[in-house]
């Protein structure tokens, strides 16, 4: 095959077997890679009411048709499983070497099924691929685990590993790849480390091949230039990295601030992308075969919270800073390094002690429940002590480790928990930008800003200006991201690869690379077709029309200051629309007709 | 003039683009393996280096080679490989001092790099121009002259 390799490799650990498979090509037609491939595996196999910890789950690691080739800033891999933050069918992607590595060693695919007797790492050198003992990294974190797996299989391997989150398993573990990289939301980490796997080391030697080498240069050349020209995905994201969004949101209203009890931070400058770049940046960093570099490889000096890393994305920056109402750059990036060395997500970890905070602030946490730590909004210390004592699982932290939802139910008040499916929301605030809201409300794994980038077009104008705060035609923009989104991230690519370029550049060279022909609409059903596997997934796991929902802070509680001060969100005026563009029926279930249009029936 | 490819680490992402465009214009598909470039990276420390052949002018790999399958080309300085000539005896690969000779077993033949005939792919697709194709005498001096701008700003700072 080209762009694919065409095998899956299976590893059981609860049998200790290995074995590889035959990747359908009809099947990889319909689901690209990645993400739709890991959620057509899924729902081919795993019943979807199981229980997301136990040895029923399994785990998907898969790189797309574009990883490892030269596709501009395309070198991405997907972790699919049932999530247990939520339930739904979660997966997260990230960069780094791992999915290309994956390839040249000779797979599309590893699944990973069972649950090992003790702790264990998978070694995959090309065709040779052992399950080995991992007894002297467990409890170690990614760095030290990084390097000593490399010591003990390949100096140049590519390693994603859980830290000592994901042995614990804190509900949002994440899998971290060349140390820095992360795997990050809906708790995939967590499933690892159920399966007593610490690791998987990777080696390869092989080959991606190409259909029409002549066309994908050319397709790849014409890409490259339409993302170096654009002035973020270009200039924007290497020069400032994803942090360069806190000034922009603050300035529409809507960064949201103190656990979404605010839109707008009146000191948001200090903890923003030109601060990054002036105060803690060493270099940019770029993931495999990226022309963006937007990683921040990063430095704090000031001893209370110093270290060297890679510093924060926005999402990070926003969650641990105006979120927690804290405006210190340095301790936020100390938060984000810990987050990385011990395998969390930094934007529900973030989120969660926000959540915490503002129960404090309201007397429902009082100083016995938080270990005698005044957990105020703007407490920098206490922030940063809540991420370590999270990682531990140490007092509170196993509270904490629970995300917000369960941690502000389990006080009676889940009214304090800003998340969508039971996964906090990210940096945007719903009543300040219509879209998003309904993008998080519907998501398909909760309270979620990447699989449904409406900020391109509701902030950024990318490519064109819709006004932030109407209603109408968000449904169709949402249904139009989501599902490019779907075929995106199945195809390898990088959403910041939409800065510049969309579904018409993704498509053509797609077509050179396999030698498929695929159209723009061919490449855009294709990601409808993944987002309504998902959403079938979901609701036979038991999820309903109930949970395509905002929290009642932000349908009721108008924003208090900042440029959207009086919005709420209106979910109701975009709900109904969205269900009848997607040929869903009034309880969000999609309706037959829909099903066979895209051969799910 | 000859050319000659200059390495700016500093400038290095670390995102292998140089790897694949030079596995792909040799070979025709993506196998960083054989590339003629590599990057090295140093994640605690955040930093990436490209190695690739230096072209040295005392080359101890054309003066160890028995059969003169490397030659020097009189008109660019590059050290080239003639595959016909090349008896396969991987003299070049153990005496490189840089390790920037390999062997791939699965082709036969010897990866050094060989500028693309005057039009590396590297270069073209390095997104942060880490890689530069200049003539050695400007490029030595552009160098000289960053690094007099460093020394400018350390002496500005403590006068």
């Amino acid at each position: 095959m080209y762009g694919w390799i065409g095998t899956i490799l299976r590893v059981n650990l609860s049998e200790g077997t290995i074995s590889k498979e035959p990747l359908d090509p009809k099947i990889a037609r319909q689901y690209i890679g990645a993400r739709g491939l890991g959620a057509k595996i899924m729902s081919d196999e795993v019943d979807p009411k199981i229980d997301p910890l136990s040895p029923d789950n399994k785990l998907i690691f898969a790189p797309g048709p574009f990883s490892g080739t030269f596709a501009p800033s395309a070198g991405r891999y997907d972790v699919i499983t049932k999530g247990p933050l939520n339930d739904t069918l979660a997966g997260s992607n990230s960069g780094g070497m791992f999915g290309p590595q994956l390839k040249y060693a000779g797979y599309d695919m590893l699944i990973v099924e069972g649950r090992a007797e003790k702790p264990v790492y998978i070694w995959i050198d090309d065709e040779d691929v052992e399950i080995r003992d991992a007894g002297a990294v467990w409890g170690k974190d990614v760095h030290d685990t990084t390097d000593l797996l490399r010591e003990a299989t390949d100096e140049d391997a590519s390693i994603a590993c859980i830290g000592p989150a994901g042995e614990k398993q804190v509900l949002f573990a994440c899998v971290m790849n060349e140390m820095h990289r992360a795997a990050g939301r809906t708790g995939v980490g967590a499933v690892m480390g159920s399966k007593n796997l610490k690791a998987i080391a990777v080696s390869g030697s092989g080959a991606v091949k190409v259909a029409d080498p002549e066309g994908f240069k050319e397709a790849v050349l014409k890409a490259r230039k339409k993302i170096q020209d654009h002035p973020v995905g270009g200039t924007g994201l290497r020069v400032y990295g994803t942090d360069v969004l806190v000034n922009i949101l603050n300035q529409v209203g809507g960064l949201p601030t103190r656990n979404f009890r605010d839109g707008y931070f009146p000191t948001a400058d200090k903890i923003g992308g030109e601060s990054l770049t002036a105060n803690n940046l060493v270099r940019p960093k770029g993931c495999f075969s990226c022309i963006i570099s937007c990683g921040r490889v990063a430095r704090v000096t000031d001893p209370r919270f110093a270290g060297f890393g890679e510093g924060p994305e926005y999402e990070s920056a926003w969650s641990f800073g105006a979120d927690c109402g804290v405006d210190n750059l340095d301790a936020i990036t100390k938060a984000n390094f810990i987050c990385n060395e011990q395998g969390l997500d930094t934007i529900t970890m973030g989120a969660t002690i926000a959540c915490a905070m503002d129960m404090f602030e309201d007397g429902i946490l009082t100083l016995k429940d938080t270990d005698g730590i005044p957990l105020t909004f703007g407490n920098t210390e206490a922030m940063v002590e809540m991420v370590r004592k999270t990682a531990a699982m140490d007092g509170f932290g196993a509270k904490l480790a629970q995300g917000s939802y369960r941690l502000a139910e389990s006080y009676g008040h889940p009214e304090y928990s800003m998340t969508c499916k039971k996964q906090e929301m990210p940096a945007y605030d719903p009543r300040a930008i219509q879209g998003i809201g309904l993008n998080y409300a519907t998501n398909n794994r909760g309270g979620c800003h990447v699989r449904g980038y409406t900020i391109a077009v509701e902030v950024l104008g990318n490519p064109v200006k819709v006004e932030q705060h109407a209603t109408e035609g968000k449904a169709q923009w949402v249904t139009t991201f989501q599902n490019l989104t779907a075929a995106l991230d199945s195809s390898g690519a990088c959403l910041f690869s939409t800065f510049g370029i969309g579904a018409d550049e993704l498509a053509e060279m797609l077509s050179a690379l396999t030698g498929v022909q695929y159209a723009t609409e061919d490449f855009m059903q294709a990601g409808e077709r993944i987002w309504n596997l998902e959403r079938l997934w979901n609701l036979k796991a038991g999820l309903t029309a109930a949970d395509d929902s905002l929290p009642a802070r932000l349908l009721n509680d108008p924003i208090p200051s900042g440029a959207s001060k009086g919005e709420v969100s209106h979910l109701d005026e975009m709900l109904p629309e969205y269900y009848e563009l997607r040929g869903w029926d009034a309880n969000g279930v999609p309706t037959g007709e829909k099903l066979k249009a895209l051969s799910l029936s | 003039m000859a050319k000659i490819l200059m390495i700016h680490p500093d400038k290095c992402t670390g995102c292998h683009n140089c790897e694949l465009a030079c596995s792909f214009a040799h070979e025709g598909l993506f196998r960083p393996g054989d590339s003629r470039i590599h990057v090295y990276t140093w994640e605690r420390e955040g930093f990436s280096v490209p190695m690739m052949c230096q072209q040295c002018d005392d080359a101890p790999c054309l003066s160890v080679c028995p059969t003169g399958a490397l030659h020097r080309n009189p008109e660019t300085n590059v050290v080239e490989w003639d595959a016909d000539k090349c008896i396969r005896c991987r003299m070049c690969v153990q005496v490189c001092p840089f390790g920037n000779v390999a062997y791939d077993a699965v082709s036969g033949n010897i990866l050094k790099c060989d500028h693309c005939g005057g039009d590396p792919e590297c270069v073209k697709f390095c997104p942060s121009k880490a890689l530069e194709y200049v003539d050695d005498t400007l490029a030595t001096r552009s160098r000289k002259k960053a690094f007099a701008a460093k020394f400018k700003k350390a002496f500005q700072e403590v006068e």
